[in-house]
Order: structure tokens, then C-alpha cells, then sequence
């Protein structure tokens, strides 16, 4: 089921915390909303749940209009960041209370309510109460519920924020699996970047109740539409230089680079360097500088670079190099995937 | 700890609380035997004083069964318009968004700490305009309205510690608003509601003032006014009797004590687990 949010509003108050948004996520997408906190990601998913009342502008599903319609009689599930299980009720009365409220027989309550938990994995738990299960199974049990009556769509908000690092990485691929087997539309909430580069189709990255981009992760982490998005995307961060172009990139101290083709701006830029792409493995323009600090991390090592003009540019260097701290290096970046950035931060 | 501290502490313990030991050993003890003039030491035990529980201890007062039964239908039913008002005011307070809310929250931390004796004349005149002086009815009303902002209180603290994802979640199910309140927000607060059912019923038991004053006639006398009526009427008071029904009065209080301790913690501990 296809959702289109056109020009959303919400204020609380006096305050008005997105402003003109338009959202739209295609039948059986899964779409991240990045941001960090009180960027109004959580406030658009309760918004599209029904639950936030719009201030202005349009929702549809599919063709429907759902502008006006109450949480209840949204063909939507919620799976909530605490999980916010029935704690007085048994998994299997949680899992069929979306159920019962539609006053079906007990019969095929109880029909559903396996299937569902035999989807989710937790068919031998049904008599449990929430407080004997681990993160992860009340993790299923949310997703069961919020599956069970069917929905056109699935609002995810913040769903592995509660869960140790093991568990995190388990449960990222098995709600994917889960958006996959039941093709539904899904909206995922969070400020993670690797849950939203690893889970969904699609990331809107948002900023203060906008949407800075929106594009698959690949495109997103490759050509950035600002230097917010670029700063916001990789790990370890992107490094950041200021630059005067003027038919070369003059950095200040002696460095200069080439200008990478296609650009003719002139005046000041910022320079985005990710650390894969600087290092003395690489080919391209060199700049010189010193080895300020080398973090191993196994497979190849952190090296932060501190240039003459007090600006720093980090390096990933496969492991087994002999550099060391203090050493006077010169090495090259490569300008092919360079980004370059207006004074406003917009991409050049 | 060492023993011998631990027994330095029981007796430090035992000093201080020994007064009160004594008072309630000695209330059961005159009540059952009959002491020497003058003194203290029992010298025979005997049931008289008990004499209350089968026969009329005067022709002018009510049998004191049917005391009983007026004290309990004022505890109770001050219990359950406590409790019934407090659910559904602590809901509306803790989570409803409406007009003049924090102007009612305050009105109750204001009310909660009022000197209720203070308006006993106006609820006089209110409750006579109404025709509902002299009258169980009465009491039960002006009890259960007093004791309400102690009870929403209570109550609006254990709503405050539900999450409210439960809530969303409820209604994203499909439920209505009420049903989820119903369903899924009632349960996790009956703790506090088990709670004040039995600390209200205890208020409405040892109510002195109000039957005194609102309802005096014989009719509507419940056991405190009853035990008020026994020692101030003669003129040689009976110090015995007294005592009995004191231990009569006082039998129900030890005994949802002991049976309900662990919930009425529930009051002082706030909020549910898990």
C-alpha cells in the first residue's frame, strides 16, 4: 500500500515542529527516517499512525484519504520502542487483542494468533506473560501484534534502541525478513545510520522537521545532497576541510589539489574527505601533513592526519604499514570521490 | 551485625515501644477479667464485660450488631464511592488534556491538606437543606467527598507511572479510548486501587467526627460514637465494657492489617512493577 504525506504540519503548541513535509513511500517499500533526536522523525510516524493529529496538509494510503481518520481505523501496526506490551496479559491474549477488539471468533483468534507466532518464531512462548520473555522475544511479540490483524502498513519507531548489540544485529535481519515475506509497506524510525543503511530500500534523512535527501543508502552515502548528510552518513565520519578554489583547491599551509572535473566554482568550499579515500595506498592528488594519532582496529588502522594549516583529514590504512606517530607523510586522496560543498553546505 | 548489638538494638526496641505494648495488653486484659479496686493485677477472669455482644446493655441503645452493620455499610460504601470516583478523576487528570486541569490539581493538593473539621458547620446546613441530616446516607457522602482528593491522588500517581505506549498501542489495535482504559490501563493500577479500597474502608471505620456531629441519633450510630455514647452517658462510667467493645472495635482493623499489609504498602511504595 502506497503512502503519500503532502505538505505536513504539526505544531505543538506554539511551536510548530515540521512544516511543509512531503513523504512518499511506494507499496511494499521500507523506508528509514534517519535523524537525530528532535529532528520530528518520531513525530511524522505517529502522525501517519493516527495517533499525532495532522496540523496541515494530506495522507493518503493507496487512494484513500486518511487525513481525518481516528488511530483506530488506520490499517496500520505499531511496533513501539519499549515494546509496550500488555503486561497483565499472556503473549497469546497480546498477540490476538488487535483481534478480539474486531470481535472474531475465538476460534480464529486463536488460528491467527499462531500462524502469527509461528511466523515470528515464538510459537512455543504463547502462555508466558511479557516479564518472563528476553528483549528479543518481546521484540516478536510487538512485531506479532502489530502484524496480526493484517495492516497496510508498518511504523517501526525505534525498535532496536531497547536491545544488546547481539540481539540488535539479529533483529535487524529478521524484521527485514518479516517486511519481505508480508510485502508490507513499512516505515522505520531511527537514529542509527547502519539500521537504516542495513534495513530499508530507501532513507529520508531529516533536519529539523525537513527532509534533507531522500535516496536508496547507497546513493545517500556516494553523493550526498549536503554537507549535513555527508557528516551524517559513514562511519568513521567523513573530515571536513576548508578550501579556496580558484581553478585548484588552495588548503592553506602549501597543500593544494586539483580541482575534480566538472567544477568551476570559485571563492570558498568545504572539501568532504571520507577516510577510505585518503591514504598511501591511493593514486591522485597528494597532500602533505603528520601522523597525530593511529588507532589499530585489526583489519586496517585508524590515522588522523594533522595538515600544516591545523586542519585534519583522517585516514583507514589496511594493517601491517609501517607508519608511525609523529612521521612526516605525504599522501593522496582521491579526487573521483571527493565531495565538495557550497559556503551554504549545499553539494557542488 | 554482631549479636550483641542486635540485642542492645531489640531492647533499645523493646523500651521504646513497651508503652504501647502494654496499653493493648492491658485494653485485652481488663476486658476479660475483673481487676482489684484500685489496682491492676487481674483477680478474676470473666466474660461480663463482654456482655454487649448477647444482650442490650441498656433498653435506650441500639443492639450493637446492628451498630456493626451501620459502621461497616459506612465503611464500605465510603470505600467503593472512593474508589469508583478516584479511577475514573485520576485517569482524566493524568492523561486527558481538557480546560481548567491544573487549576483541579491544585484544588486538590490544596483540598488533600484542608482542615476538613473547619467546614463542618457548612456541610451541617448543607446536609439539613437536603434532608439528609441524621441520616447513613448523609455520613457516607461527606466522608467519601473528603476523603476523594486523597484518593485521586493516590491514584492519579499510579496512572502517571503507565506508560503511555501502552495506551498508544491500545488504540492503534482498534480499541476505544474507553475500552483501553478498561482493558489494558486498569489492571496495571490495581494495585493502587486494591490499595485504597482497604485504606478507605479503614478511614470510614474509625470515623469519629462526622457521625457525631451529622448523624447523632440513634439510627444512623455507628462504633465509634456507640463507644462515645457508652463512657459519656453514666455517670459511673464502666471502664470494662468500655475496653471490650474497644477490642471489638479494634478486632477488624488488626485482622484487613494482617490479611491486606503487603497491599496497602502499595500506597507508600507507588506504582506497579513490571
Amino acid at each position: 500500500m502506497r503512502i503519500e504525506l503532502q505538505n505536513f504540519t504539526k505544531r505543538f503548541g506554539d511551536t510548530t515542529v515540521i512544516e511543509d513535509m512531503s513523504l512518499s513511500v511506494a507499496s511494499g517499500e521500507m523506508v528509514a527516517l534517519l535523524g537525530p533526536s528532535g529532528c520530528g522523525k518520531s513525530t511524522t510516524l505517529f502522525a501517519i499512525s493516527g495517533i499525532h493529529r495532522i496540523d496541515g496538509g494530506t495522507l493518503h494510503f493507496g487512494d484513500r484519504d486518511v487525513t481525518a481518520l481516528p488511530p483506530q481505523d488506520r490499517p496500520v501496526g505499531v511496533v513501539f520502542q519499549n515494546y509496550a506490551l500488555y503486561p497483565h496479559m499472556s503473549v497469546a491474549e497480546n498477540i490476538g487483542f488487535p483481534l478480539k477488539v474486531q470481535k472474531l471468533s475465538s476460534s480464529e483468534i486463536k488460528r491467527r494468533v499462531s500462524e502469527m507466532a509461528d511466523l515470528v518464531q515464538i510459537g512455543n512462548l504463547l502462555s508466558r506473560k511479557p516479564q518472563q520473555l528476553s528483549g528479543g522475544q518481546q521484540q516478536r511479540v510487538a512485531l506479532a501484534r502489530a502484524l496480526v490483524r493484517k495492516p497496510d502498513v508498518l511504523l517501526l519507531d525505534e525498535p532496536l534502541a531497547n536491545l544488546d548489540a547481539k540481539l540488535r544485529l539479529e533483529m535487524r535481519s529478521e524484521i527485514r525478513r518479516l517486511q519481505r515475506e508480508t510485502g508490507i509497506t513499512a516505515i522505520l524510525v531511527t537514529h542509527d545510520q547502519i539500521e537504516a543503511m542495513s534495513m530499508c530500500d530507501r532513507i529520508a534523512l531529516m533536519k529539523d522537521g525537513n527532509i534533507e535527501q531522500i535516496s536508496t543508502p547507497s546513493e545517500m552515502y556516494e553523493r550526498p545532497a549536503s554537507r549535513y548528510v555527508a557528516g551524517f552518513l559513514g562511519n568513521p565520519p567523513i573530515s571536513f576541510l576548508q578550501a579556496e578554489a580558484n581553478g585548484q583547491l588552495a588548503l592553506g599551509g602549501g597543500n593544494a589539489l586539483a580541482l575534480p572535473n566538472g567544477i568551476t566554482a570559485t571563492g570558498p568550499v568545504t572539501l568532504g574527505v571520507r577516510p577510505e579515500h585518503f591514504g598511501p595506498q591511493h593514486r591522485g592528488s597528494s597532500v602533505a601533513g603528520r601522523v597525530s594519532f593511529i588507532e589499530p582496529q585489526g583489519r586496517e588502522d585508524l590515522i588522523d592526519v594533522i595538515l600544516p594549516d591545523d586542519q585534519r583529514l583522517r585516514a583507514i590504512v589496511p594493517a601491517g604499514h609501517d607508519i608511525t606517530l609523529g612521521q612526516e607523510i605525504s599522501w593522496q586522496v582521491d579526487l573521483d570521490r571527493v565531495h565538495l560543498f557550497d559556503a551554504e553546505g549545499a553539494r557542488l | 551485625m554482631n549479636t550483641k548489638g542486635n540485642w542492645i538494638l531489640i531492647l533499645a526496641l523493646s523500651l521504646i515501644s513497651a508503652p504501647l505494648v502494654i496499653m493493648y495488653g492491658f485494653q485485652l486484659i481488663d476486658s476479660i477479667s475483673r481487676p482489684a479496686p484500685g489496682g491492676i493485677i487481674p483477680q478474676e477472669w470473666e466474660l461480663t464485660n463482654w456482655r454487649f455482644l448477647w444482650t442490650s446493655i441498656d433498653s435506650a441503645r441500639p443492639s450493637i450488631w446492628r451498630v456493626t452493620f451501620n459502621t461497616f455499610v459506612f465503611a464500605s460504601s465510603t470505600a467503593l464511592l472512593v474508589c469508583a470516583f478516584s479511577i475514573t478523576a485520576a485517569y482524566a487528570l493524568s492523561r486527558l488534556n481538557f480546560s481548567a486541569r491544573r487549576f483541579f490539581l491544585a484544588g486538590l493538593i490544596m483540598l488533600h491538606a484542608f482542615p476538613t473539621i473547619t467546614l463542618i458547620i457548612a456541610i451541617f446546613i448543607v446536609l439539613q437543606f437536603l434532608g439528609l441530616y441524621d441520616s447513613l446516607m448523609g455520613v457516607i457522602l461527606v466522608k467519601a467527598a473528603l476523603e476523594l482528593p486523597f484518593g485521586i491522588w493516590i491514584m492519579k500517581g499510579f496512572y502517571d507511572s503507565v506508560p503511555w505506549e501502552i495506551e498508544m498501542a491500545g488504540v492503534q489495535d482498534g480499541a476505544s479510548r474507553f475500552r483501553v482504559w478498561r482493558e489494558l490501563i486498569l489492571p496495571q493500577v490495581k494495585p493502587g486501587l486494591s490499595a485504597l479500597l482497604i485504606f478507605s474502608f479503614l478511614a470510614g471505620w474509625s470515623e469519629f467526627i462526622l457521625p457525631l456531629v451529622l448523624a447523632p441519633g440513634a439510627d444512623a450510630q455507628v462504633l465509634a460514637t456507640y463507644m462515645n455514647a457508652v463512657i459519656a452517658d453514666d455517670t459511673r462510667p464502666d471502664y470494662g465494657l468500655f475496653k471490650a467493645i474497644g477490642m471489638f472495635y479494634a478486632l477488624p482493623v488488626i485482622a484487613v492489617y494482617l490479611l491486606f499489609q503487603k497491599r496497602l504498602m502499595n500506597i507508600y511504595g507507588g506504582g506497579t512493577k513490571g
